[in-house]
């Protein structure tokens, strides 16, 4: 396959960013779109030129170090997986390819495709866990919980923090990363505990870090790479409200 | 004597680790407060570490080269955690899960070490569960299980096939507790480049902030390495794209000692390479061995219509079908060990059964599995790696069977440690894959996660404090000395001396010529030609890529051909001690495989007269050849055996 790629190049965060042209020629269908952009920036280094700056580590969709916008959506033209197994043979001989980087108030620029996503460790850091140390715990077995809830949990809990959903919404909220970290602990007896807490604290961090509000689109979810659904938003509310009428 | 001292305890094997604990040192709260610790690596090792050291209360400084601490490679462990909880009634105990892991490994690890991982085990699920990891669980309530190689019982604890994000998202939720609290402070995208000695302890690190590009001096009463294995040294491998050794190689360079370094594992149920443009080798968990069947065709002609794609392997008959694993270990069939498993794929590959065009290929079937328990159940089990393996290779294995090759995972080999995971030098620890002490030449399956977690929650917390507390008096470490200056000095000329070089080849260009010569020669199948050559290959490319290299850009800015030529620097130095390694150990045993030492049948032959002992090997200098020390192993508590997983 021969391509035409438009590319987002920016410096630093201080720098304005623009797009520019590459072609790469003779790209296998079966070749993985990050090994496309492999390939571009070894012909870029072997030119003398300036390689495109890309975050990366996996490459099997479960890290969420890989973003990229891909003609306008989060990990491109393909349903339910990461930038990083998306395959060429979803595009055609010829096509031009717009890539661009997450963009988002809360996540800026460092270089051409990489952002900062710093801002979700810190949402995290502001009550993401369960108050626990390690040892002088019961045993596992201690306390059953239902299939269905610790499944439930599970569904939560496969967000893998990429920031597709804030790339996506148009009010870029991250709704839907904090409800899935709510929701993943709040369904787990374990976890119960601080649930109100919990919630009342990540939402405040959230609107602190300039996160915008849910408007209830959808996008988020369409979008997700895990396919995690917007029934945890509902869930971080009724959260949140509870957390605030005990106030 | 030796110079190693493994400071395993006397008495017997059960109570070692109690009466260890016993006896080491601890230090109060009041002094925990006045020391730091640095922790290089947050996945399940290192996070683990820097979270509980922070829950104790120590200063806690812990840094990753990835945006986030949550990005470990960790997480990217599918299949599960093994523990010896028992809770499935078929005779499982501490024994047999340390016994399984001294067998699986070959016999060639310390069997203290692995005593102590077998009966820390059952600890690490409480402590997740509690932590809230989503484990699976039966209707009941109550924590499933699955089945994994080289046992025969069913012990692994999973989170469908996201086992090892799952654990680190409970590390990483105890890590961040521990920020918040200020006890621990993070640096993301920093990477340490150089380690710091003064007056022969570990007290410091240099870094690079990656963003920046800034070097940072470092300093702290202990440091600890846990940063992962080598296996990127393949180029090609499981491992994620930025997984290097380089922290581990710095400790080598600056005298901690570095053992076992040729034991690999090649995992054996990996999506097949498919071209040269290829960066990455996806892994598809061993838990899928559990229901599926591995198999080649009997005849050449149904290979050959296979590989001119006449037909499918739905369509071969049955009778027609070899299980070859199945077929030469009848009591363990698609449930050998990964060495046994990838060596008998390799073989029937050689022998001209590969089913793909390139002739590397084995098929992974479900079909018997899907007709016994139905799609359902199977999507249940499996359904991400399903999804993972289709959006790759575009075939759907619902229908047609998965085609499977071996390829890099793991490493063995590290730095040395003793029992408390010291290695050689004091005040350097190593967790993790980053240290060599629980595999022996080979790992087991789902027992990775397992030892990461058992080194950072449960055995680190108490050892570490046995050394501290002979360092109360210590103030914080100077960071202004000539110590610091001379180690900063050394990475800022490595790096203008690379970026000054302007050659014409990319990184990637050569790390994929080093990949070659480390697959060819020092890959599944290694002998004396092979790695002697492999040896005078990788020196010539060294002295190449010192001359070649092309690093666009400045040190001063996000500059990713420099972190990954630094790497491969590493890299070029490391894959030739591995050859090294490889040659001095004159028999096959687990992951290593000498041409020259085998079975009739083709089994790997161990010489435990002359090779029961962990090769570990100092450096010398740049200019001379590193020393071979040997730790003698020794079994009082287990038969040393032929691995047998026939009957």
């Amino acid at each position: 396959m021969n391509l035409k790629l438009k590319i987002w190049r920016q410096k630093s965060a201080k720098e304005q960013g623009r797009f520019e042209e590459y072609h790469v020629e003779n790209i296998s269908p079966d070749t993985s779109f990050l090994e496309m952009l492999d390939i571009l920036n070894n012909n870029l280094i072997h030119e003398g030129k300036e390689p495109v700056v890309f975050d990366h580590d996996c490459r099997e969709g479960i890290c969420g170090m890989c973003s990229l916008f891909i003609d306008g959506r989060a990990h491109g033209p393909d349903d339910d997986i990461t930038t990083c197994q998306l395959h060429m043979r979803k595009f055609k001989d010829g096509d031009t390819i717009t890539i661009e980087p997450w963009r988002s108030a809360a996540f800026p620029i460092i270089k051409d495709l990489a952002v900062d996503r710093s801002a979700f460790d810190k949402i995290l850091q502001a009550g993401g866990f369960i108050s626990v140390n390690t040892g002088g715990v019961p045993d596992a077995n201690a306390i059953p919980i239902p299939k269905k809830d610790a499944d439930e949990s599970m569904d939560a809990s496969a967000c893998i923090g990429c920031g597709a959903c804030v790339a996506t919404c148009k009010n870029g909220s991250a709704m839907l990363f904090v409800a899935a970290r709510v929701s993943a602990l709040a369904k787990l007896p374990q976890g119960r505990v601080e649930a109100a807490r919990r919630a009342k604290a990540m939402v405040a961090k959230m609107d602190e870090l300039g996160f915008g509000g849910c408007t209830n689109t959808g996008a988020c979810e369409a979008e997700c790479p895990k396919g995690i659904s917007i029934s945890h938003i509902a869930r971080l509310n009724r959260e949140f409200l509870a957390a605030k009428l005990k106030d | 004597m030796s110079v190693l001292d493994s400071k395993v305890p006397a008495g017997p094997l059960a109570e070692k680790w109690n009466k260890h604990k016993a006896d080491i040192k601890v230090v109060s709260p009041a002094n925990k407060r006045k020391l730091d610790i640095i922790v290089i690596g947050t996945g399940l090792g290192g996070g683990a570490a820097a979270a509980s050291l922070g829950e104790l209360g120590y200063n806690v400084k812990v840094f990753c080269i990835s945006d986030s601490p949550r990005r470990a490679h960790s997480i990217a462990a599918q299949g599960g955690i093994n523990a010896a909880k028992h809770h499935q009634t078929d005779n499982d105990s501490v024994y047999r899960l340390f016994y399984d892991t001294i067998k699986g490994g070959d016999y060639r690890a310390r069997e203290a070490n692995v005593y102590r991982l077998a009966q820390v085990s059952n600890l690490i699920i409480d402590q997740c569960v509690a932590q809230g990891v989503p484990f699976a669980r039966d209707y009941g309530g109550l924590l499933d299980n699955r089945s994994f190689g080289g046992a025969q019982v069913s012990r692994t604890f999973y989170a469908r096939g996201q086992t090892g994000q799952q654990l680190l998202l409970g590390a990483y939720a105890a890590l961040n507790r521990q920020i918040a609290k200020g006890t621990v402070k993070s640096y993301p995208r920093h990477e340490m480049l150089d380690l710091v000695l003064v007056d022969g302890k570990a007290r410091g690190i240099i870094t690079r902030n990656l963003v920046t590009g800034e070097i940072e001096r470092f300093g702290a009463h202990a440091v600890i390495i846990a940063s992962g294995g080598y296996g990127n040294v393949f180029f090609l491998s499981t491992n994620a794209m930025n997984s290097n050794g380089s922290a581990a190689w710095q400790c080598y360079k600056k005298g901690a000692m570095f053992a076992n370094p040729c034991f690999t594992q090649i995992h054996p149920t990996c999506i097949p390479v498919h071209g040269t443009q290829q960066s990455k080798l996806t892994l598809m968990s061993e838990s899928l061995r559990n229901d599926g069947r591995i198999w080649v065709p009997k005849r050449k002609e149904d290979v050959e219509k296979l590989r001119k794609k006449e037909i499918k392997a739905s369509q071969i008959p049955e009778d027609q079908r070899d299980y070859y694993l199945e077929r030469r270990y009848p009591a363990f069939g698609n449930l050998v060990p990964r060495d046994v498993a990838s060596r008998a794929a390799k073989e029937r590959c050689d022998a001209g059964f590969g089913v793909n065009d390139t002739g590397l290929a084995v098929f992974l079937d479900f079909s018997t599995a899907i007709a016994r328990l139905g799609k359902e159940i199977i999507s249940q089990r499996y359904g991400n790696l399903f999804q993972m393996y289709e959006k790759i290779t575009d075939v759907n294995p619902y229908e047609e069977p998965m085609m499977i090759y071996p390829a890099v995972h793991y490493t063995m080999g590290g730095i040395w440690v003793d029992y408390n995971l010291m290695t050689t030098i004091p005040g350097l620890y190593a967790l993790g894959e980053a240290n060599f002490s629980d595999h022996g030449a080979n790992r087991l399956g789902a027992s990775a996660l397992m030892q990461g977690l058992a080194d950072g929650y449960f055995v680190i917390p108490y050892t570490i404090g046995d050394y501290l507390s002979k360092d109360i008096q210590t103030p914080k470490i100077d960071t202004n000395t000539p110590e610091f200056d001379a180690a900063e000095k050394a990475v800022r000329e490595k790096i203008a001396k690379l970026l000054a070089i302007q050659g014409t080849r990319s990184v990637d260009d050569i790390h994929k010529e080093l990949g070659h010569i480390m697959w060819n020669y020092v890959g599944m199948a290694r002998n004396k030609a092979g790695l002697t050559k492999a040896m005078e290959l990788i020196r010539e490319l060294r002295g190449k890529f010192w001359k070649e290299v092309r690093i666009p850009g400045t040190n001063e800015e996000f500059n990713q051909e420099l972190e990954k030529a630094l790497r491969l620097a590493d890299f070029l130095e490391l894959g030739e001690l591995m050859a090294r390694d490889a040659l001095n150990r004159e028999e096959s045993c687990g992951g290593h495989f000498r041409e020259e030492y085998q079975t009739e049948e083709g089994e790997a032959l161990r010489d435990d007269e002359h090779f029961s002992y962990v090769a570990v090997w100092e450096n010398k200098g740049e200019n001379a050849e590193p020393v071979l020390h040997k730790e003698e192993l020794h079994f009082e508590n287990i038969k040393v055996a032929q691995r047998n997983y026939k009957d």
